[in-house]
């Protein structure tokens, strides 16, 4: 694996908003291929990290590279699948429209060709017979794949996912992660979760946001190992701490 | 007060011109009021159009004081009208990127403010000048000078919008998703606010300072109830304000009213009529 290039890297990073330090000393990095997952409880600082990736926030000290780039420079390589919280219901939008959308460009205009693509990535997450609903008209699962298939469709480097199974039916987060297991090795993937306890037995690797450091106010972000279980997922062992810096060949044997 | 026989024979006399250029600018209005009427209805800047709106009386009563006291002789009001538009789109565009929970009081400052700005002047402009006349316009004062500027305006929105479509639509449904596709998210949210607010000071001679925004969001307002896309959206919302535009027209030659006061009622009436059926489908689905 460590022969495989790094697609993500942070090195001694920093970040505070005014008047708020969030993070610090944040150095990890992981490499082309893996399924990595990142951990933290709500309010930890997930989101901020994310946005660190995405170049939507810059650090305050400390690098990042994105696919051996800086995150603005390399971003449109990545399949960002987000939360979509704030969805409008009522705008008006097909499901093939939103998956274009994955293939937007700051000035080129869509081509003709691009309808096979935006069909074979709803193919992919098992949704093309309804390319020509109404978004508005699905659950919230079926829509959460939706995004999925528009984060594919530019055949990305990296997909990062954020919370891809908060509110989603059993049903739909079997299909998710059917898609995932094919996407496997091929594909770098990042999903970023609040559940501490487990995660999919894809994962390879999981990162944990650490607790509250009471003297600097800030947290940081440490590895922990894996420990395979019968349901099929991976308990994380967060007694056990890795340094987040060693990677997988130096996880597996020492 | 005329029936609707000779309301149509007026559109076509050469007696009435005023009549006739207020057809063709119901039906060039209609073209902004569809395409960016669609755009402030997904992105969901309705008050901060409003906002706009009114704080351009603010640069219509300096503009008419500094003409009348002859400080600026000659000096057009919808100069100052722009000039008022495009610094508060500016001042809300900011207010909103920068600090997303002061934007409602930043939106309600500016929108009294400009407003205020505007009697103050005019109350100390020589000779009379009525807020009122710009608050709800005159549609039948449009002249052919009016009407080939709202011709250039609809022009240049068609090219922006064919051209920057898909960053527009990709912008107003997921913000973040557009950014991270290397979308310049702000510069297409200043611009949106900047074109609207030229759009605006334009159509204020229309329907009046207070109907460009019933007009703005009203035809979009209806035509999204049907509509499967924004470009639909957008068509549906440019027949229906022609459609509008063209009833209110008439009702007003036929009953002797306002006409802008004519258009923003059939656009209210038919949008809630829009709006019950729809309540009514979903129950009748539901049961």
């Amino acid at each position: 694996m460590r022969d495989l290039p790094i697609a993500l890297k942070f090195s001694d990073v920093s970040f505070s908003y005014p008047h708020l330090d969030v993070l610090s000393d944040v150095t990890f990095h992981f490499h082309s291929g893996e399924f990595i997952a990142l951990v933290g409880p709500n309010g930890s600082g997930k989101t901020t990290l994310l946005k660190l990736i995405l170049g939507l926030e810059e650090p305050k000290s400390g690098t990042i590279k994105l696919l051996g780039h800086p995150p603005k420079r390399s971003r449109s390589l990545i399949g960002y699948v987000p939360q979509h919280a704030s969805y409008d219901p009522s705008f008006p939008i097909s499901v093939g429209e939103v998956v274009r959308m994955g293939m937007v460009e700051t000035k080129k205009r869509y081509h003709t060709n691009q309808g096979e693509a935006v069909l074979k990535a709803l193919t992919q997450v098992e949704m093309e017979n309804l390319v020509d609903r109404p978004y508005s008209e699905l659950s919230g699962g079926q829509r959460r794949r939706v995004l999925v298939a528009r984060a594919l469709v530019g055949e990305p480097a990296m997909l990062v996912l954020d919370e891809p199974t908060a509110n989603m039916d059993r049903e739909s987060e079997r299909r998710l992660y059917n898609t995932l297991s094919t996407l496997k090795g091929e594909t770098t993937i990042l999903i970023v979760t609040h559940d501490m306890r487990q995660v999919s037995a894809l994962v390879d690797r999981v990162f944990c946001i650490d607790s509250l450091n009471e003297r600097t106010g800030t947290r940081t972000v440490i590895q922990h190992p894996l420990e395979e279980v019968d349901d099929g997922t991976k308990r994380v062992l967060h007694e056990q701490a890795i340094p987040a810096d060693q990677c997988w060949q130096e996880v597996r044997h020492g | 007060m005329g029936d609707l026989a000779t309301f149509f024979s007026a559109l076509v006399s050469p007696d009435f011109p005023f009549v006739r250029n207020a057809f063709f600018a119901g039906a060039l209005s209609s073209i902004l009021f569809g395409l960016l009427g669609s755009v402030v209805t997904v992105k969901r800047i309705a008050s901060l159009a409003g906002a706009i709106s009114h704080a351009v009386l603010g640069g219509i009563g300096i503009a008419l004081y500094l003409s009348a006291t002859g400080k600026v002789p000659n000096l057009p009001p919808m100069v100052g009208a722009i000039i008022f538009a495009l610094l508060s789109a500016l001042l809300i565009g900011t207010a909103s990127l920068k600090s997303k929970q002061r934007e409602d009081t930043v939106i309600q400052a500016i929108w009294a403010i400009g407003m205020s700005i505007g009697v103050l002047f005019m109350a100390k402009t020589p000779g009379y000048s009525d807020p009122s006349s710009y608050l709800f316009g005159n549609i039948l004062l449009i002249s052919s000078q009016d009407l080939w500027m709202l011709l250039a305006l609809d022009i240049i929105v068609i090219i922006l919008i064919w051209r920057y479509y898909e960053q527009i639509e990709a912008t107003s449904f997921d913000e973040e998703f557009a950014q991270v596709r290397g979308i310049p998210t702000r510069v297409v949210f200043l611009v949106i606010l900047a074109v609207t607010a030229i759009a605006v000071v334009l159509l204020q001679t229309f329907v009046g300072i207070v109907m460009v925004i019933a007009m703005l969001t009203l035809p979009a307002g209806t035509a999204g109830f049907g509509a499967k896309s924004l470009a639909a959206m957008m068509v549906a919302s440019t027949i229906y304000s022609f459609i509008f535009s063209t009833v209110g027209l008439a009702a007003g030659w036929v009953f002797d009213a306002p006409v802008g006061a004519m258009v923003v009622v059939t656009a209210g009436l038919f949008y809630l009529g829009r709006l019950l059926a729809n309540a009514l489908k979903k129950r009748r689905r539901r049961a």
